[in-house]
């Protein structure tokens, strides 16, 4: 998993079937120091983040699996909202 | 998933026969404020978008899961046609 920004959210009115009901939100993918790091990508939001938070994110298949069984298809999905790091 | 803009069709005869009747378009993969960035794809379109268009590609074995593309072979599959990004003023 990585972490990312919320930094907002794309509208889709023609889509597929299975993505229909599930927010779109544009991500930045962060260092943990919080420095933008790589492309933006776009990830279906089974955590009810918001822009602005800090969220962590799965790549792949596995981003569909918090809506089993529906097969939603998307390759990246947003699993938790980040409260704090600690780099100790 | 990337957003990306619709450059072109592709035309092949000869093809898996799984990959029968799916159209083929180019994408220019972009950035929210679209920007162009990155290597044009080839994605299997099921939502009927058009060149000029911006989508929404899904990747990896995940496209398979794009509707009719069970067991297809391809690797990108546009599932949306998006009608504008917000981004947050600053980022």
């Amino acid at each position: 998993m990585q972490l990312a920004k919320v930094i907002g959210n794309v509208v889709v009115t023609r889509k597929d079937d299975n993505l229909h009901g599930i927010k779109l939100m544009v991500l930045q993918p962060l260092a943990p120091d919080g420095r933008a790091v790589g492309r933006t990508l776009v990830a279906v939001d089974a955590a009810g983040a918001g822009v602005g938070e800090t969220v962590f994110f799965v790549r792949g298949k596995e981003a569909s699996f918090p809506f089993h069984p529906t097969e939603v298809p998307t390759d990246a999905g947003i699993v938790g909202i980040v409260d704090e790091i600690d780099l100790g | 998933m990337i957003l990306a803009r619709i450059v072109g069709t592709v035309v092949a005869t000869r093809k898996d026969p799984r990959l029968v009747s799916n159209k083929l378009l180019v994408a220019r993969p972009m950035d929210p404020h679209g920007k162009a960035e990155g290597n044009y794809l080839v994605a299997v379109d099921t939502v009927d978008a058009g060149v000029g268009e911006t989508v929404l590609i899904v990747s990896g074995s995940s496209a398979r899961m794009a509707a009719g593309m069970k067991d297809c072979p391809i690797d990108a599959a546009i599932v949306g046609i998006v009608d504008h990004v917000e981004v947050a003023a600053g980022d």
